[in-house]
């Protein structure tokens, strides 16, 4: 609709309109960048409410699982082993989603799974994007020999498959804290926020206002941080929502195998391979964990998925 | 209104099929809205023009004027869901094409009324070939085989002089220099001999010279195929070669119509005169550049009365509360203008000084 | 476009030797003595000890093991394991497996991840749109094996009972179809919603209005015009998913009980045994590299701006 909505209230326009001859006052209009113009439309998107909701929720259960159990999810009495099955109307109680094969309340259990999650989720990303970030910025704006060397560094830990990566590097360390599993996913994970930033800030340094500043004779480290940066950050900051749901789920999947967090450290990933032995009498051991960790997945995954709606200028 | 302006050397109009008098395309009362999240913008709002064979009628405004938005209602191209005609009707040789099906219009569309838009690298496909393009008029509307296609499509690129067509019949848009592209485009709306072409601003994306050329290639065209042209443009100095008659459109309804000298000389609106103040002169050399005051309306929101009022140095109080008709020109002894209307309360003030 | 080909290859030796370099120092290099284990919870004898290291070339230095390891690569040597099995013999028999599962994985995201991505993007923002985006984004986040899981109960044991519950014979198509769909699952979703995308964006070019405006009937608009333009990032990224697939089968070969490589790279990582975790990475890279090799000569067959660029 190129004729249509006309120029009056278009994004961008900082000054207001001239007040024309005849007296009519025009109300003269907040200046819109990029990112309010993203906020007003990202508190309307109810995608974005809703998995604000829910990660809100899901970083208060990991901070604080103290507020929704007082049980500890490695005491175990076997006593309950007999009357294991989930009580649906117990709500928050130890036996709201029955007991695992060890008598250990799968509420609690549940609970204190999202910190573990939670902590290997957002320390993998921030490890990633910060290392990726930089090297992604530098291939792209130095370009010529800096960007053939870091290019082809990124394609070497990019050809690794991931999963596989993963599994090598934890195997080889007898003791894993979350720290080393962020780490080793990490080790692979920053390839994919680095290309994104390469790519985005290829396309920024075209831009007339880099070569503005370049003319005006701005040095290279204000240049990088104060006009390309916060211009090229958008889609890395869609794909580091995103990745941050696709690490929760890699730990899990590690912890799954058995190569990812060990005992006692409490993982979803650790109790679904655990129930996976007793899946047809007892399935509630592996459903609430494996929808617990299916949700957290999820609001990420869909947080990112409203923030690049929000962000992309192609849809306004 | 219908405005049938007679103009000197003008071909007999084409096909025995036409009943004598029966303009080429009439668009009458012509409304179109669209239903966004913020409201109903109204970008079209009672539009009457018609159109000759042979006759060129150069429709002028300002971005959200809806010259664009009207010429897409004839062409039939509008995204319907939020755009609507709510009223008007579209006569091409006498027959309403808002009461025809789907398929009838389509059947219309690129064989009878054909279009050009204005940026030709966007508006051709990147990863089809031009000559395919070009060959698939002829393949989809006549049926012809892939070799003739190919051979008809040469001789288009031939037809609007882009050199060596033959071996670049298979070269990709994007391989052309701008003013070649617009060829193509020319080319591909001609492919079938249409009665009507409508050229939405197609020398805005060009440089100077280049416009000219492709201008003059047009109106070579039109007098060949002895079409009626319909050419949609923001830039008065274009209009000037081209045009037998003008509209000059805003927020949505024609504001002022003539024939193209005597709207240069003696314009009867307002904003048709600051128009014209507007284009830069050499005798003005050293002076303040005039523009005229304040931003096109939101279509959201239009004035009432004379939309035009918010920006008008003779505004009234009846301006702002009366929508003017496009009122039939006189001079001042009261003899009619032919072709001549002024949608304002003081045209004659306007025009008589 | 043979400078272009010939300029990807040259870049390509680099990243393979890189990429090789890296999962050798990974597998070697890292913590945890792979001869000590084998003999597991008892005493080592310290001279069988040196003896099985020499034989294995593991007293070498890493540089000189990694020459050792590139020459033999040259030659299809993978290696032997420490029960002196080569491993391009278990390699050949897992491999077949891992591909017949991939290829119907792959059939399955293709078929299904354009279809839905078509179908919605055809409608985009109205309901139907809607529910496949809903329903795409639930797939890509729930975790492989867990799906796998679900979906076994319902299909299988206790469910409809269709399918077998684990795949006895990996050449019946049938018993595949259940993990290759599981495989491609989070794929499919992402395939569904790129398709959607790229169709939703066509769907308002310039070049649309064009083809519309020249009177096409509207299945040559969408299934010539639209298509080809909609369909090059969505190819492009199945090429590059056809590696990534064969890589990520490890889960899914290990819930079904499929025996390739995933599964045969598990068990080598379990045993320490550097030259069998080594020789499946290697050849799995080298799928890669070949896929996204392929796939950047296919992106500039499909898009004729990048050829002259």
């Amino acid at each position: 609709m190129p004729d249509t909505i006309t120029a009056a209230d278009a994004p961008g326009a900082p000054t207001p309109p001239v007040e024309a001859t005849g007296g009519i006052p025009v109300k003269a209009e907040k200046p819109r960048s990029l990112w309010s113009d993203a906020w007003y439309d990202l508190r309307r998107n109810p995608i974005f409410v809703i998995s604000g909701v829910l990660i809100l929720i899901i970083l208060t259960v990991a901070v604080a699982p103290g507020l929704f159990t007082g049980t500890s999810p490695r005491d175990g009495d076997l006593v309950h082993h007999f009357l294991s099955n989930p009580k649906l109307t117990h709500f928050f109680k130890d036996d709201w989603f029955g007991y695992d094969n060890q008598g250990r309340s799968v509420y609690a259990r549940t609970v204190f799974g999202a910190r573990a999650s939670v902590i290997v989720g957002v320390l993998t990303t921030l490890l990633s994007t910060v290392v990726g970030g930089l090297v992604g910025m530098l291939a792209g704006y130095f370009g010529g020999w800096i960007d053939a060397v870091l290019s082809r560094l990124v394609d070497v830990f990019f050809g690794i498959p991931f999963l596989l990566g993963s599994l090598v590097v934890l195997n080889a360390f007898s003791e894993r804290s979350p720290l080393i599993v962020s780490l080793s996913l990490a080790f692979l994970g920053w390839t994919q926020t680095a290309r994104v930033m390469r790519g985005s800030v290829i396309s920024v340094k075209q831009a007339d206002y880099v070569h503005a500043a370049q003319a005006l004779g701005a040095g290279t480290p204000r240049i990088l941080f104060r006009h390309i940066l916060p211009n090229a950050v958008a889609p890395v900051i869609v794909v580091s929502t995103i990745s941050l749901g696709a690490y929760i789920s890699a730990e899990a999947t590690l912890s799954f195998l058995g190569i990812g967090l060990q005992d006692p450290t409490v993982s979803w990933g650790i109790d679904i391979d655990s129930a996976t032995a007793v899946i047809r009498n007892d399935p509630h051991v592996l459903f609430f964990p494996a929808i617990a960790l299916s949700i957290t997945v999820l609001a990420f995954i869909m947080l990112g998925d409203a923030v690049r709606d929000a962000l992309d200028p192609k849809l306004r | 209104m219908t405005i049938i302006d007679k103009t000197a050397g003008v071909p007999a109009p084409r096909g025995s099929e036409d009943a004598p008098g029966v303009p080429l395309l009439e668009v009458r009362d012509l409304h179109v809205e669209f239903h966004t999240r913020d409201g109903v913008a109204k970008a079209v709002n009672g539009v009457n023009y018609s159109v000759n064979a042979g006759e060129t009628l150069a429709v002028l405004g300002e971005s959200g004027s809806g010259k664009s938005v009207s010429a897409q209602a004839i062409m039939g191209i509008l995204d319907m869901p939020p755009g609507r005609i709510p009223q008007g009707e579209i006569l091409f040789r006498g027959e309403d094409m808002l009461k025809m099906s789907g398929e009838e219009r389509r059947r219309i569309r690129g064989r009878k009324i054909a279009m050009i838009f204005q940026d030709a690298l966007s508006s051709l496909n990147p990863v089809l070939s031009v000559g395919y393009q070009l060959g698939e008029m002829f393949r989809v509307h006549q049926g012809m085989s892939k070799k003739d296609a190919k051979a008809k499509a040469i001789e288009l690129m031939e037809r609007v002089r882009i050199p060596a067509a033959r071996e670049r019949v298979g070269d990709y848009p994007h391989q052309f220099s701008g003013g070649m592209r617009q060829r193509i485009m020319i080319a591909m709306a001609l492919a079938l001999e249409p009665d009507l072409i409508i050229a939405d601003e197609p020398t805005t994306a060009l440089d100077v010279t280049v416009q000219a050329q492709v201008m003059d290639l047009l109106a070579e065209l039109q007098r060949e195929f002895n079409m009626g042209l319909i050419l949609i443009t923001h830039d008065l100095g274009v209009v000037a070669d081209v045009a037998d008659k003008i509209a000059v459109m805003y927020a949505g309804r024609i504001v002022e119509t003539a024939p193209v000298h005597e709207i240069y000389k003696r314009p009867a609106h307002p904003y048709t005169k600051g128009l014209l103040q507007s284009i830069p002169r050499l005798d003005q050399k050293g002076q303040e550049l005039f523009a005229i005051q304040g931003l096109p309306p939101n279509l959201l929101r239009i004035p009432s009365g004379c939309a035009f009022n918010p920006r008008c140095t003779a505004a009234q109080d009846i301006c702002r509360t009366e929508v003017p008709a496009l009122q039939q020109v006189t001079e001042q002894d009261g003899t009619d203008l032919p072709g001549r209307g002024s949608a304002c309360h003081f045209w004659k003030e306007t025009l008589h000084g | 476009m043979g400078r272009y080909v010939a300029r990807r290859l040259l870049q390509m030796i680099p990243v393979f030797l890189g990429t090789t370099l890296l999962i050798f120092l990974m597998v070697y290099a890292l913590p945890g003595d792979p001869i000590r284990a084998l003999w597991g919870e008892k005493a080592a004898d310290p001279v069988a000890l040196a003896a099985l290291r020499h034989k294995y070339g593991l007293d070498l230095p890493m540089w000189h093991q990694y020459w050792n390891y590139l020459v033999k690569l040259a030659h299809l040597d993978f290696g032997t394991t420490y029960s002196d099995r080569p491993v391009s013999q278990a390699m050949g028999i897992a491999f077949p497996v891992t591909i017949r599962l991939t290829a119907v994985a792959f059939t399955i995201e293709l078929v299904l991840g354009i279809g839905l991505g078509l179908f919605a993007g055809m409608r985009a923002g109205r309901a139907a749109d809607t529910i496949v985006l809903i329903f795409t984004l639930v797939v890509i986040s729930v975790p492989v094996f867990v799906l796998a899981f679900i979906l076994r109960q319902v299909f299988s044991t206790q469910g409809l009972n269709w399918v077998t519950p684990t795949v006895q014979n990996s050449y019946d198509v049938t018993q595949l179809l259940l993990p290759a769909f599981v495989l491609a699952s989070a794929s499919l979703a992402y395939v569904a919603r790129l398709t959607r995308t790229t169709v939703a964006e066509n769907l308002r070019a310039d070049y649309l209005r064009t083809a519309v405006a020249k009177g096409l009937p509207r299945r040559r608009v969408i299934g010539v015009h639209l298509l080809r333009n909609s369909l090059i990032p969505v190819v492009t990224f199945l090429g590059t998913d056809l590696g990534a697939l064969m890589g990520g089968a490890i889960i899914t070969e290990g819930i079904f009980n499929i025996q390739g490589v995933g599964l045969l790279l598990f068990q080598g990582l379990q045993r320490r045994e550097g030259a069998t975790v080594v020789g499946v990475a290697t050849v799995l890279v080298l799928v890669y590299l070949a896929t996204s090799l392929i796939v950047d000569l296919l992106y500039a067959v499909l898009d004729p701006r990048i050829r002259y660029a």
